[in-house]
């Protein structure tokens, strides 16, 4: 019995290591600019979704608010290069480090509520953060903050001629969060996690302090998202509340989990990959006309999947698993 | 305001908490009775006021058809029951846009003039905009029929016995399907009068729903799901909180308020004002 | 020897309801004891007390020399006080081996050695065959089964048991009365809640009769059978004909 879990765990990351290596390389055969810029952006939205994936799939705590976080990282990382000159890789860690804090002290309200009135609970606070962000006037307001060009290097992360470097960083970020779902998924707080989301009441009394095992599952996949956020503000080279902070993200994150499979190792990862080149294409294929047609394809796509797969792409492999295991 | 608000929140309450079930495309349920009600006042010069209940009817059929179409399925799911509903609900918000653009195209429309548009009306001294007081007293009587609706018959006690206990609810006779998407028409009736009276003071545009939907939900979660006078109350607060605000903070700010509001009242009680579930 | 378990004075009031009124019982080292009594009896509200479930109005609870009153519920399990569920809580979507580790790491911080302990467990509770099933599959006797060797593992010196061979058919029962036996020869003090008596009366030591929030009677089983108190309390209750 232990000999095929172990097996199934060491399965999985050999998996994880042949799928890194071979994306590593996809850049050498897609030369192509805007492939390049879907990739990054896949990598990136499967990355933030992992760690979304923490929160609210393991731990069971829907949260529809993590732009919040994906902004602080954001925000942290351009704020203090623009204002105090520190590098950008300080900034990220900073604004991890920030979003971390914020969202255990928003966790000690905030997870005594249960159902809808926590989902809606997070969405407000990271619409009040928005508002917050755009009247705040040191911050650039409205206007935002563009980022000033000081020639490609790796120590000020930023790269005008190539986006490659960006794409390993983005391989590397979803890596890393792969990495931690992973490793954290056999360990003392993975179970605890899922004992939380199960029942907490039963949880409680096996010993499990529900309080504390959500607030590191905030903490883990706050500060996750604010380096996805801070990557993402130097990708851009340029922010503003609505475009690191909006709405969308906090959606943009739960989707690829939710239509891979939610809770599951996997499921992140593989929903980003459809979903964000899906995303991408009908935008730039159909959207073109400017008449909603993208709208219309992905929003079909979305209800289809939700309603015939609801527990994930991820059930598929699992479901023709099951039967073979049974054979 | 606070009043329309209310009847937005009192169609999403009904689907939302008598029958335990996320629509995330309410505010796209608005958008679709705005343009109904501008298209009937532009082809038909309809004033928005007499189209109020054909655009609720049809709201009434269009909620039942989503309902049937997509709902159903949706509750069916055995897992994750709560994040299919949210995504499937959310991608036919995104549907129901998408078509708003591809048919209505992504202008912004108003209705130039109706009976009611501009006029003030003065009681005790203080002068009201005419639409808004007749959106408050449409409210108030919408509210108070379906007070009764729910409360009173046979139909509003089917409802809460289906959400309570389907299986027992088909031993009596009754269709789950039938009465929810009654349940489903109906709010969505409300909401089109709210559409419809809206349409009168706002400008209409695909993404219109988007603005008012996460005021709608917060109002529903204040006032407490699962009750029906909770939502028109939420609306009250919303709609007087708004008004404080925008006194005190600048306008950009006037949503914080209500944010604020409801986060608040939910610390203290976390189950909304009057909530039961 | 101090009792491992003592409950002093302890009162629960819901509002105007009287749940529990001074009750004040003792479990010793090694026993089992029987916590009966018709329905509303205040049996599940004194449980819940024991668990940590939530404190009692008045009162004192002490476990193992201590003060636990005012203690969660995780903190008490953490000084060895297991407890199953009337309702079965099971972790639904994790396996029953994944349930069991839950338990298992209130003392197993090495995820090996807490994998190897619920394997154990599982071994004890005759649920080995089933480890990889997931909890939902499970069928009702096994799921209780399965709240046992959760509590179980995560070793307690007490072991709490709310109605668990309530609903389960004759041999289900015997299996289960096998288990506690075993349990209690492991060196686990037992307090089962039953409200049906002749299933717990030939495996308990002692029995706790309560009755509308008090405790009735106290002693060895067949003693507290014949008391007449016993028996027109039970018949009293329309809903509980078993005695």
């Amino acid at each position: 019995m232990d000999k095929t879990f172990a097996a199934r765990r060491r399965r999985d990351l050999i998996i994880a290591a042949v799928l890194a290596a071979l994306a590593a390389l996809a850049p050498l055969l897609i030369k192509d600019v805007y492939v390049q810029n879907i990739l990054i952006l896949t990598l990136m939205y499967a990355a933030l979704s992992q760690s979304w994936n923490i929160l609210s799939g393991y731990c069971g705590q829907i949260s529809l608010g993590h732009a919040l976080y994906f902004g602080i990282g954001a925000y942290t990382t351009e704020l203090l290069f623009t204002k105090f000159g520190v590098l950008p890789w300080f900034g990220m860690l900073a604004g991890g480090v920030i979003a971390a804090v914020i969202a255990m002290g928003l966790g000690y309200p905030f997870f005594r509520l249960r159902g809808h009135y926590f989902v809606i609970a997070t969405i407000v606070i990271a619409e009040i953060g928005l508002l917050l962000f755009q009247n705040w006037e040191w911050a650039g307001a409205a206007m935002g903050i563009t980022i000033p060009v000081r020639g490609d290097s790796w120590l000020k992360f930023q790269f005008m001629r190539s986006k490659l470097p960006y794409f390993y960083f983005a391989l590397a970020l979803c890596s890393l969060a792969w990495f931690v779902t992973w490793w954290l998924e056999d360990s003392k707080w993975g179970f605890w996690w899922r004992a939380v989301k199960d029942n907490p009441e039963a949880a409680e009394s096996l010993g499990v302090v529900v309080f504390n095992s959500k607030m590191g599952a905030a903490a883990v996949s706050a500060f996750l998202v604010a380096v996805g956020g801070a990557f993402y503000a130097q990708f851009l080279a340029y922010i503003d509340p609505e475009s690191v902070m909006g709405f969308q993200f906090s959606l943009l994150m739960a989707l690829p989990a939710v239509l891979g499979g939610i809770g599951t190792l996997w499921g992140p990862v593989l929903g980003a990959a459809i979903l964000i080149p899906m995303t991408e294409l009908t935008r730039s294929y159909i959207g073109g006309s400017g008449r909603g047609v993208d709208l219309i394809v992905y929003g079909a796509l979305i209800v289809l999947i939700s309603l015939a797969l609801p527990q994930g792409l991820v059930s598929l492999f699992s479901r023709t698993k099951a039967k073979g295991a049974t054979r | 305001m606070g009043l329309l608000y209310g009847l937005i929140a009192v169609g999403l309450a009904l689907i939302f908490g008598l029958m335990d079930v996320v629509n995330f495309a309410h505010g796209e349920f608005l958008m679709i009775a705005m343009y109904a009600s501008f298209f009937l006042f532009a082809f038909f010069a309809i004033d928005p006021l007499l189209s109020a209940p054909l655009v609720a009817a049809a709201l009434f059929v269009f909620g039942a058809v989503v309902y049937l179409l997509v709902v159903r399925f949706a509750m069916r799911a055995k897992a994750n029951a709560g994040m299919v509903q949210i995504f499937s609900t959310f991608g036919l918000a995104i549907v129901m846009r998408g078509l708003a653009q591809f048919f209505f195209t992504p202008d912004y429309r108003s209705i130039p003039q109706s009976w009611l548009g501009g006029k003030t009306i003065s009681v005790a001294g203080i002068f009201l905009p005419e639409p808004q007081l007749i959106g408050a007293l449409v409210s108030i009587a919408a509210f108070a029929c379906l007070y009764f609706f729910i409360h009173r018959t046979d139909f509003g006690r089917a409802l809460e016995a289906t959400r309570e206990d389907p299986g027992a609810v088909a031993l009596v006779g009754i269709d789950k399907n039938r009465v929810f998407a009654l349940g489903w028409g109906l709010g969505a009736a409300l909401v089109g009068l709210a559409g419809a009276i809206m349409a009168v003071f706002f400008y209409i545009y695909p993404d219109v729903g988007a603005s008012f939907a996460l005021i709608a939900y917060v109002t529903v979660a204040l006032g407490g799901f699962g009750s029906v006078f909770g939502a028109f109350a939420g609306g009250i607060i919303v709609g007087l909180v708004e008004a404080v605000t925008a006194l005190v903070l600048p306008p950009s700010l006037k949503s914080v308020g209500i944010y604020a509001v409801y986060l608040l009242v939910v610390f203290i009680r976390p189950r909304g004002l009057f909530g039961s579930m | 020897m101090t009792a491992l378990l003592e409950t002093r004075g302890v009162w629960q009031r819901f509002g105007g309801l009287v749940a529990n009124s001074d009750v004040s019982i003792s479990v010793g080292r090694g026993e089992i004891v029987g916590l009966i009594g018709p329905n509303g009896a205040g049996k599940s509200t004194l449980f819940n007390l024991i668990a940590g479930v939530l404190p009692p109005t008045q009162g004192s609870i002490w476990f193992d020399g201590e003060d636990v009153t005012n203690m969660p519920a995780a903190e008490r399990c953490q000084r060895g006080v297991g407890r199953t569920f009337q309702v079965v809580k099971s972790f639904e979507t994790m396996t029953v081996i994944d349930n069991v580790i839950v338990g298992a790491l209130v003392r197993n911080t090495v995820m090996r050695e807490a994998r190897r302990k619920a394997h154990e467990v599982l071994e004890f509770t005759g649920l080995a065959a089933r480890a990889e099933v997931l909890a939902s599959d499970l069928v009702p006797a096994e799921k209780r089964r399965l709240e046992v060797a959760r509590a179980l593992a995560t070793e307690p010196k007490l072991l709490l048991l709310d109605e668990v061979l309530t609903g389960l058919t004759p041999t289900e029962a015997q299996t289960g009365v096998a288990l506690v036996r075993k349990v209690r020869d492991a060196g686990i003090t037992v307090l089962m809640v039953e409200h049906v008596m002749e299933i717990v009366m030939p495996l308990v030591d002692r029995a706790i009769v309560l009755d509308l929030g008090k405790v009735l009677v106290e002693g060895n089983p067949t003693e507290v059978v014949r008391d007449p108190k016993v028996i027109s309390a039970y018949l009293g209750d329309r809903h509980a004909v078993g005695a």
